[in-house]
């Protein structure tokens, strides 16, 4: 090993900090850049939920015209989607897999530096549109035409935009796979992979089967819109309907590309802190992959008002709820780890149990939904605002931010503050639900979605949010001086198993791991494996 | 919840006798559509839950909300609760040792078997129900409801079996009160924006309602002009896209007379939260008085048309 190893750390001492972090091919520094650019874009996109909540805090048009809070809308969602929580999943996956299969890099390291640094490029080019003429698109994250259609050209710089974060996500998936199926420690089965893998390995094909179809909806759209064609064009003889079918089968398989990773954080860091093995491993890999199936099957519970025959609304009904099977046995699996094991609660633990009940909550909502008629209620309302904030905030960022918590001694060689990360937690917990649960109720009351403003009926409620939006937003800076202080400021060493009940290759590593690890392949021993023994 | 369902039933029944005290002041055909009707069904401070609305699918739907929810909330005390049990009794400062089991066979299969149970109590009257949401047959009249940048257009195109022709198009827009409050910089209090009988209409108040009959089942063939808007009554739990090139139908009917306030739901560009929808639902005979009226317009009285304008106006028939 060693001449190898002395000839890379040889490398390492020339790197300038330009080669390092713009040249880089080394997993970890990819996965550190990730994680700083949806931790960038997670204020970028949270500053526009601080602006839409502020001229929702009243009734009445305070600080915006309307058009612009269209803008903030569909660039909240936009950013936070691909700017947050997709590219952090993809920064904790390029830190942990290697370093959970004990490879020595990920399969394709340039690969890997280009599928990081389209992002910028993309994000710049999104952003931008809020200084051309006409404004930034308007139309919600959706898009649907034809009103997206009556964008200015900014739409075009959108499509764009969307192309390249689906190259992005679709160059990282592929690497994922790739580094999985082929870098695995000798005697790591798959079915021995922790679950984060297992997740990730899962979400990897749905990202590359369902990227490319976004990108196609799009691609119409852009053709509809500046070369004269008619896709979804009623008055030429196509469909704005057609667009929602394509785009959907886009989009339900994403937002389980948006929790799946989250599932493996969440089964990383429940059995750590209960002392106990996973419970039920293999029901987890196989819930996870029926999950992953049912995912494109779903679609048109997302459209149940546009007019589908009964036979689609039933059918719809159906499988969407069918998906809440497998999801419960994700549930009760956590919950049952936990059951007869020896707690105690770390960070990381606290904010896995706040996203097992948010994101359950967010499930039982989602459920109601899926009933058709319940649906004709709750369609485009501040309900479904409010569920899935529960599953993506409470569920997606609440998992990625206790994979921070989790990993973050292990990269940094340091411990957190932990005051301030406690703080940080239940600040959090309390604000979230402030923010988002009484949306539920303005959803149940009438108030549609996407509204700049409201009936006076919906005042108080909106004002609760209002107030819990805004204590949420500062609640992060916290976080922000928590990872600031650990990284470059804390005085406490992290030891190598930094939480005494974490198993798994990462943990045999010392912290921080060296720039180049397991350049020659660990020596598998079952006893250390995440969740234990599942020979049986 | 049941205290807000409560409150607006509350209204609804006093409007209803107000309605009935109009109907018999005002035998004059003609002259009918200048009813006193309360708004029964709008959205109240603090609200929590679905109105139960106006209809027998928005009761029905409402029943179904109601199930759902609680079961929701008894799989949650029972998932939550373990949950809390073990977070105290099996921690780690207590002493707590950990067991070493990681599967089980058949606890992994109650829970696969047991939700699926209960799904399936929740899918089959949630399948019977949207069947009569579909279900538009037999309906007595027929309004075509179509969607532009902002505003709603109704057309009547058939009642009890016969074409309407001569009735003018409703053009239904934001009403100019709302109109000038909403602007940017307005100096006008959403507060201020109220009906004559008090109401806070801010937003959901609309130049001229569609005008329906009680009792009839009404048949809405809902499409949209320019981009996609939704038609949405929450008390009638009738609600459908107004797709372009696509016309959807959907159905309803309001036993129960009076004004019934909804919004479009649909995101259609900048003034989405201005086009309110309104129903007025008169009485079968005022209904048939004012729909007669609309065809000739030479007896369509001149206070009628005020009273068009401000539909919550009260104010006495002509004579
Ligand atoms: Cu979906
Ligand atoms: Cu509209």
């Amino acid at each position: 090993m060693s001449s190898t190893a002395q000839a890379i750390h040889h490398e390492e001492h020339r790197q300038s900090f330009f080669e390092r972090w713009f040249m880089s091919t080394n997993h970890k520094d990819i996965g550190t850049l990730y994680l700083l650019f949806s931790f960038l874009m997670l204020f970028v996109g949270g500053g526009f939920a601080m602006l839409i909540r502020a001229e929702l805090f009243e009734p009445g048009l305070q600080l915006m015209q309307p058009y612009f809070f269209n803008e903030l809308t569909s660039m909240h969602g936009l950013v936070m989607i691909f700017g947050v929580i997709m590219p952090a999943f993809v920064g904790l996956a390029n830190w942990m897999i290697p370093l959970q299969i004990g490879a020595p890099d990920m399969a394709l390291p340039r690969l890997n530096n280009l599928s990081f640094w389209i992002l910028p490029f993309a994000f710049a080019l999104l952003l931008s549109t809020f200084f051309m003429p006409g404004g930034a698109p308007a139309a919600g994250w959706t898009m649907y035409p034809p009103l997206v259609l009556e964008g200015g050209s900014s739409i075009a710089f959108m499509i764009f935009a969307i192309h390249l974060m689906g190259i992005s996500s679709i160059l990282g998936s592929i690497n994922i796979i790739a580094t999985i199926l082929n870098l695995r420690a000798p005697g790591l089965d798959l079915l021995k992979m922790p679950m984060f893998c297992w997740s990730w390995l899962i979400t990897s094909f749905l990202v590359i089967a369902v990227m490319p179809v976004l990108a196609g909806a799009v691609t119409m759209m852009l053709f509809d819109r500046f070369f004269g064609t008619n896709f979804f064009n009623a008055a030429g003889g196509g469909d704005p309907v057609m667009y929602q079918h394509v785009f959907w089968f886009f989009g339900h398989p994403e937002v389980y590309i948006m929790i799946l990773p989250a599932f493996g954080i969440i089964s990383e860091v429940v059995p750590t802190f209960s002392r106990k093995p996973l419970f039920g491993y293999k029901a987890m890999v196989y819930a996870t992959a029926s999950i992953a199936f049912l995912s494109f099957i779903v679609w048109s519970h997302h459209m149940f008002t546009v007019g589908l025959p009964l036979g689609a609304e039933v059918f719809f009904m159906y499988s969407t709820m069918l998906i809440a099977v497998p999801t419960g046995v994700k549930v009760f699996n956590w919950v049952t780890t936990m059951w007869r094991g020896s707690l105690s609660f770390e960070v990381p633990m606290l904010w896995a149990i706040a996203f097992i009940v948010l994101f359950t909550i967010g499930g039982f909502s989602g459920v109601m939904m899926a009933l058709v008629p319940a649906d004709f209620q709750y369609n485009q309302t501040y309900f479904i605002v409010a569920h899935f904030h529960y599953v993506l905030v409470g569920g997606a960022l609440f998992g990625i931010i206790a994979g921070v918590y989790y990993w973050l001694p292990k990269w940094s060689g340091h411990m957190y503050s932990n005051f301030w990360s406690k703080l940080h937690f239940w600040s959090s917990v309390i604000s979230v639900n402030v923010l988002f649960f009484p949306q539920h109720f303005l959803g149940l009351a009438g108030m549609p979605r996407r509204m700049p403003d409201y009936n006076v009926a919906f005042a108080d409620w909106n004002m609760v949010s209002s107030i819990g939006g805004f204590w949420f937003g500062a609640t992060q800076l916290i976080f922000v001086g928590v990872v600031i202080h650990c990284v470059f400021f804390s005085k406490q060493k992290a030891t190598a198993r930094v939480w005494d009940h974490a198993y798994g290759l990462e943990w045999t590593l010392p912290s921080p791991p060296p720039h180049h690890s397991f350049t020659l392949p660990p020596v598998i021993d079952d006893s250390q494996l995440a969740h234990g023994d599942t020979s049986h | 919840m049941s205290g807000y369902s409560n409150l607006s039933w509350g209204v609804m029944t006093m409007s209803f006798s107000n309605c009935k005290r109009w109907v018999t002041g005002m035998a004059v055909a003609g002259s009918g559509l200048l009813t006193t009707l309360t708004a029964v069904a709008d959205p109240v401070p603090w609200q929590m839950n679905l109105r139960k609305g106006a209809t027998r699918i928005s009761h029905d739907i409402w029943d179904l909300h109601m199930v759902a929810l609680w079961v929701c909330v008894a799989l949650g005390i029972v998932v939550f609760g373990a949950m809390f049990i073990a977070i105290i009794r099996f921690r780690k400062s207590r002493g707590a040792v950990a067991a070493t089991w990681n599967h089980s066979s058949k606890l992994e299969f109650i829970w696969t078997l047991v939700p699926v149970l209960i799904l399936i109590g929740l899918a089959l009257p949630a399948t019977f129900l949207t069947r009569d949401i579909y279900d538009t047959t037999g309906s007595q009249m027929t309004v075509k409801v179509t969607g532009y940048q902002w505003l709603w257009r109704y057309d009547y195109v058939s009642y009890d079996g016969k074409p309407v022709t001569k009735v003018p198009t409703i053009w239904s827009r934001l009403a100019w009160d709302s109109n000038t409050a909403r602007q940017l910089g307005s100096g006008v209090s959403p507060y201020s924006v109220v009906s004559k009988n008090g109401d806070h209409d801010y937003l959901l108040d609309v130049t001229h309602p569609l005008v329906i009959p009680a009792g009839v089942k009404v048949r809405f063939l809902i499409t949209g002009g320019d981009v996609i808007h939704g038609w949405w009554v929450p008390d009638f739990a009738t609600k459908r896209d107004a797709i372009p090139g696509i016309m959807n139908d959907a159905w309803a009917k309001v036993d129960k007379p009076g004004i019934y306030r909804g919004q479009c739901y649909v995101l259609c560009g900048q003034d989405h939260s201005a086009m309110p929808v309104v129903v007025k639902v008169l009485p079968r005979a005022q209904f048939n008085a004012w729909l007669s009226a609309q065809e000739n317009p030479v007896t369509l009285d001149k206070a009628a048309r005020t009273a068009e304008v401000t539909p919550s106006k009260p104010g006495p028939a002509k004579g």
